[in-house]
């Protein structure tokens, strides 16, 4: 592993236009593309983010965003489930510590896969294995990156799973899955993708399927786990509530790419896309008075087959016709900086944006 | 923009509606129950599952889904149940819309006992009562066609709507917000969030007095769960429906209803207004759900001081815990919790609780003094300042409920306990209370256990 990070330079240099970046992940331009019978699904489009060690980058959006694909994308795991013909098209780049990762050999990557890098998964009924015990899983995970015997293996299981929380744990390593509750069985997924002490865990939607009171349990977890381990985390949740919590920057999808992107206070408190501004009046809230209204956005997320030419919000956007000459339909607009390390991608003018929010939206929220 | 849609949508009900109420004869004519009236009456409703075992298929056991609960439904308004997974709350709705039958319990609609009729009785009530599902990928049928499916319950009512089925179809499609040409379309070339406005669609269709919607909106996404929430808020405006919404999302349930109905392992815990359900919990649970709920706030990243964790799961219904079945993960239960079950009482004008030791008032039990082990262990998980107002609460109106003549005396010390505990040095009279939250805090269970002789009894003085 360390050879590979010292020679990161060199794998990614024949496809690397750019240097080698500093921070401890950088995405750039990370396009994932899947081929189907009705064309061309553009999961993921073009999608650029730094992440620093420590940190927690937050993606949020709608189902079908391609949030969920972008981390497949990073762990390399955009292929897993596709047996023949039709392979998944990936391009752009995936620095992970001075590595890049989609030009690199994949036994290399393998290893670094689950050691370097781990996921959480939104289910952990469909992700843990139902006829090996949560020992036995927690240990192949440890030995598949560690040389060392089934006993010391399995005495880190027991202190992982002590780590997370779950009681007894030398019992309730031998303990199956289906024998664990919704939220034990999250707190041995976690355990499982930290028994390498990862440095960057990505977790997909890792409360979705938990009630209020373990999900509060398990985002405290991950903080926790968070601060003591030093790793950098990307959380993936359409839940604006869960990202709030937990992340340091905030990244929107939408259609495949980014609107928004900017540190968490910025993008709740001076948000500059009109989709942001959907998703924050769409939530009913508890912090606040009874609103009388919810403000959705109308209509559906768009087709990603077919995405809306021009801004691909703009068939649900209220302000799209707020730009001249029908800008909003024909040109696909860039992230533009809106202000320091936040970008956002709107024909609006800045002046236009920041009346609107402060006039008629943020009033109403 | 996205409003004046929405408006768009629901005025059409408004006018063809007129239209109708002379058309579909029986259904609307009793429709007109005047608001306020009692709908629906439950009274110690259980349900339990029955577990087998064996050869002979011998009941060993029995899940006990629904275990004695009593509510009433007034028309017009909306309840709100909400409650973690498993703890009967879908199990209640399929049983006021009898799509199961009680194991023991009275349900009664409209005055009319319901409880025990079979299929053939349920008939003539099954177009008023009528139910909105989760999943809106399972609930309809996909080899039927939108037309066929919204048209259903006219074919099994034999109800024949003026001007035709089709026309009627279309109508209640236009109503829910969808384009009366996709009449002939199947469910799969709709999104989740058109699914579901087909099935409000076919749930509206005869024109029901009470709704049960079980999940109605946890499926879809942020932005289109708004969409059918305000659909929902809507159509109880113009059609004056009675809702009964079973979510987990208690944001979304503050949001639609009018009282909620907070249950655990299948028992209601709380059941109170809206507003004073929220701004002032008195079931500790209701209290630890509440505070687990992530807000959309980064400014409050930082401050966890008023989260209340809940110490492992809730446990089984197959055998719960005795007495309030909340004991074993409550922080502030103690030897009466294990032994009686709290009643559901009505503390304070439109707020029920059943609770010894509620939140936000007068300790029912004030006798009983000395913590559960258990309780002191949930306790560590408690924010400090939940726990210092927890303290706090129960010994200044336990003080009061005592006290005829230091009752001044008393409630200065409240109040200076109040003070006190907020920047964490605790006057005299506060000095135990706040002490240890302090210590259960830094998990010292030693010096808990220690103190704990002298806690509760600082938190009933």
């Amino acid at each position: 592993m360390t050879d590979l990070s010292k020679s990161g330079a060199a794998v990614g240099e024949p496809t690397g236009t750019s240097p080698t970046p500093k921070a401890f992940l950088e995405v750039r331009d990370l396009k994932v593309h899947f081929p189907t019978d009705d064309g061309l699904v553009k999961s993921v489009d073009g999608l650029s983010f730094q992440l620093e060690k420590g940190k927690t980058l937050g993606i949020v959006g709608e189902s079908g965003s391609g949030k969920s694909v972008t981390s497949l994308g990073i762990m390399g795991l955009h292929t897993a489930g596709q047996y023949g013909r039709r392979k998944a098209q990936i391009s752009g780049e995936i620095w992970l510590d001075g590595t890049e990762l989609l030009s690199a050999d994949p036994d290399e990557v393998r290893k670094l896969r689950g050691r370097q890098m781990s996921m959480i998964f939104q289910d952990p009924l469909s992700a843990l294995h139902p006829y090996y015990t949560i020992g036995q899983q927690i240990v192949e995970a440890y030995r598949v990156h560690h040389d060392v015997d089934k006993k010391t293996a399995k005495r880190r299981a027991v202190e992982m799973l002590d780590r997370v929380g779950i009681p007894q744990p030398d019992k309730r390593v031998d303990s199956y899955p289906h024998e664990f509750s919704g939220g034990m069985r999250q707190r041995a997924m976690i355990a499982m993708s930290l028994v390498n002490n990862p440095e960057l865990l990505i977790a997909d939607e890792p409360t979705t399927a938990l009630d209020v009171t373990v999900q509060a349990q398990i985002l405290d977890l991950i903080r926790d786990l968070q601060t003591e381990f030093g790793s950098a985390v990307i959380i993936i949740t359409h839940d604006l509530g869960v990202v709030a919590e937990l992340a340091d920057d905030l990244l929107v999808m939408y259609g495949g790419r980014c609107v928004e992107r900017g540190p968490a206070e910025k993008v709740f408190y001076e948000p500059r896309h009109p989709y942001t501004w959907g998703l924050l009046g769409s939530m009913p809230r508890l912090d606040r008075d009874q609103q009388e209204r919810l403000i959705p956005v109308k209509g559906s997320p768009p087709s990603l087959i077919n995405l809306p030419s021009g801004c691909a919000f703009n068939p649900r956007c209220p302000y799209a016709d707020v730009p001249k000459d029908d800008v909003t339909r024909t040109v696909r607009p860039e992230l533009a900086e809106v202000g320091s390390k936040h970008w956002a991608a709107c024909h609006m003018s800045q002046e236009q944006r920041e009346r609107i929010w402060t006039e008629e939206i943020a009033p109403k929220l | 923009m996205s409003e004046n849609a929405k408006d768009e949508a629901v005025a059409i009900p408004a006018q063809s509606d007129g239209t109708r109420s002379e058309a579909a004869g029986t259904a609307t004519l009793t429709k007109d129950a005047a608001p306020g009236e009692t709908l629906l009456k439950v009274t110690g409703l259980q349900k339990h599952f029955p577990i087998k075992k064996g050869l002979l298929q011998r009941q060993v056991g029995a899940v006990r889904a629904v275990d004695g609960i009593d509510f009433e439904v007034k028309s017009g308004e909306t309840l709100g149940v909400v409650g973690e997974s498993g703890c009967g709350k879908s199990t209640m709705g399929r049983l006021i819309t009898r799509l199961l039958e009680p194991t023991a319990g009275k349900v009664e609609f409209e005055g009319k006992d319901i409880t025990h009729l079979g299929v053939g009785g349920m008939r003539p009530l099954r177009r008023d009562v009528q139910m909105i599902f989760q999943d809106p990928y399972s609930s309809l049928n996909p080899r039927h066609t939108i037309g066929t499916i919204i048209s259903a319950p006219f074919k099994l009512q034999g109800v024949e709507p003026e001007g035709g089925v089709k026309k009627e179809v279309q109508r209640l499609l236009s109503v829910v917000g969808l384009n009366p040409e996709h009449y002939n379309r199947y469910p799969h070339e709709f999104s989740g969030g058109q699914r579901q406005r087909i099935g409000i669609a076919r749930a509206l269709a005869l024109n029901p007095k009470l709704v049960v919607a079980d999940e109605p909106v946890s499926a879809l996404d942020v932005s289109i769960q708004a969409q059918v929430v305000n659909l929902l808020d809507d159509l109880q405006t113009e059609l004056g429906l009675t809702y009964v919404i079973i979510a987990h999302d208690l944001s979304v349930v503050r949001h639609v209803s009018d009282r909620i109905a907070v249950m655990y392992l299948g028992k209601i815990m709380e059941l109170a207004d809206r507003d004073l359900l929220y701004k002032t919990p008195m079931h500790p649970y209701t209290k630890a759900l509440m505070s687990a709920v992530p807000i959309p706030d980064p400014a409050r990243k930082s401050t966890k001081s008023e989260r209340i964790l809940l110490k492992g799961d809730v446990p089984s219904p197959i055998s719960p815990p005795s007495g309030c079945r909340f004991h074993t993960r409550c922080w502030k239960a103690t030897e009466i919790c294990k032994t009686t079950e709290p009643p559901l009482k009505e503390l304070r004008p439109g707020q029920q609780v059943a609770c010894h030791h509620p939140e936000n008032f007068e300790d029912q039990a004030p006798q009983d003094v000395v913590l559960l082990s258990d309780a002191k262990e949930a306790a560590e998980l408690v924010s400090e300042k939940a726990l210092a107002e927890s303290a706090q609460t129960s010994a200044a109106v336990a003080a009061e409920a005592e006290a005829g003549t230091d009752r001044a005396e008393d409630a200065a010390t409240g109040a200076e306990a109040g003070a006190g505990s907020a920047g964490s040095a605790g006057s005299a009279g506060s000095a135990g209370s706040a002490g240890s939250a302090g210590s259960a805090e830094s998990a010292e269970s030693a010096e808990s256990a220690e103190s704990a002789d002298e806690e509760p009894p600082a938190k009933e003085k």
